[in-house]
């Protein structure tokens, strides 16, 4: 891969659904997902999220990642000038194949997430033989 | 039937109000001084905030390894270099999305104000950087008093 330099990007804010509790922003982190034949793998970089937490959410085939960030700021400091916006981080997927509840790994390592899915093996389809009475 | 409640009486002063209150609030959203907040365009993009005795830059920088970083105090810039990498997976892997970037990066941050090179702490911690700096005596705030005459 040739060396590119990276661009500066502002962050991209959830769109709103509803009211949060927690007063502040929500970014939506960039991820990579890809799939080997036995996993589904999702990377994202949520920096400033320390490993506990993060939650993870899985109902039938929608995933939640939620991330949340703490203060900004040390105790005593003042902003002098602000170029990006710091907050918590979420986003949602639909996914294609079925997951394996116990079988997900998560690691948080400097600010990226990385979440190994197994997937489970589609339900063999079954032959039902009607009796003849 | 009885009344339940009673709309209070049309006030069109007030609709137009209500009208502008919106409107003000729609150019705020799109344009206030709130929304764009980066002016250098230069990645990565940093946070300068002080207390008392220090200046701290911050910068987000997700799985970029310290050893991948090269900070420079040159006068009084800060000069912030490196590589952010993205280990290659495995070479089965097919992918879906492919969103987070990997390149290098090289900035200048123009700091208020000289700070000394042996006083400048760098820690990058869950994907931030943070460089901590003493500040000079100079620039401390001081308490001046005033002289009766």
């Amino acid at each position: 891969m040739a060396e590119q330099e990276l661009q500066a990007k502002a962050k991209e804010e959830v769109p709103a659904q509803g009211e949060r509790v927690r007063p502040g922003r929500v970014f939506v982190p960039a991820v990579d997902i890809f799939e080997t034949p036995e996993t589904l793998v999702l990377v994202a970089d949520m920096p400033g999220v320390t490993g506990d937490k993060v939650t993870l959410d899985l109902k039938d085939n929608h995933l939640t990642i939620y991330g949340e960030v703490g203060p900004p700021l040390g105790a005593g400091e003042t902003m002098v000038d602000q170029e990006y916006y710091t907050g918590d981080y979420q986003r949602d997927f639909h996914l294609g194949s079925l997951i394996d509840q116990s079988k997900i790994e998560a690691t948080m390592k400097d600010g990226v997430l990385r979440l190994v899915m197994h997937k489970v093996e589609k339900a063999k389809p079954r032959k039902i033989e009607v009796k003849v009475a | 039937m009885p009344i339940f409640f009673r709309e209070p009486a049309w006030n069109p002063l007030r609709e137009l109000e209500q009208l502008q209150r919106r409107m003000n609030r729609l150019f705020q959203d799109t344009y206030g001084p709130e929304r764009v907040p980066w002016r250098a365009g230069v990645y990565p993009l940093v946070n300068l905030s002080e207390d008392k005795d220090h200046l701290y830059v911050r910068a987000e920088l997700p799985g970029v390894k310290a050893e991948d970083l090269e900070i420079t105090l040159q006068d009084n810039n800060l000069i912030l270099r490196g590589e952010r990498k993205i280990p290659a997976e495995d070479k089965q892997v097919n992918y879906h999305r492919r969103e987070r970037e990997s390149g290098f990066f090289r900035r200048i941050v123009a700091l208020p104000a000289q700070v000394k090179g042996d006083k400048v702490e760098a820690t990058c911690k869950d994907g931030v950087l943070t460089v901590k700096m003493a500040k000079p005596e100079e620039i401390k705030p001081r308490k001046i008093e005033v002289k009766v005459a």
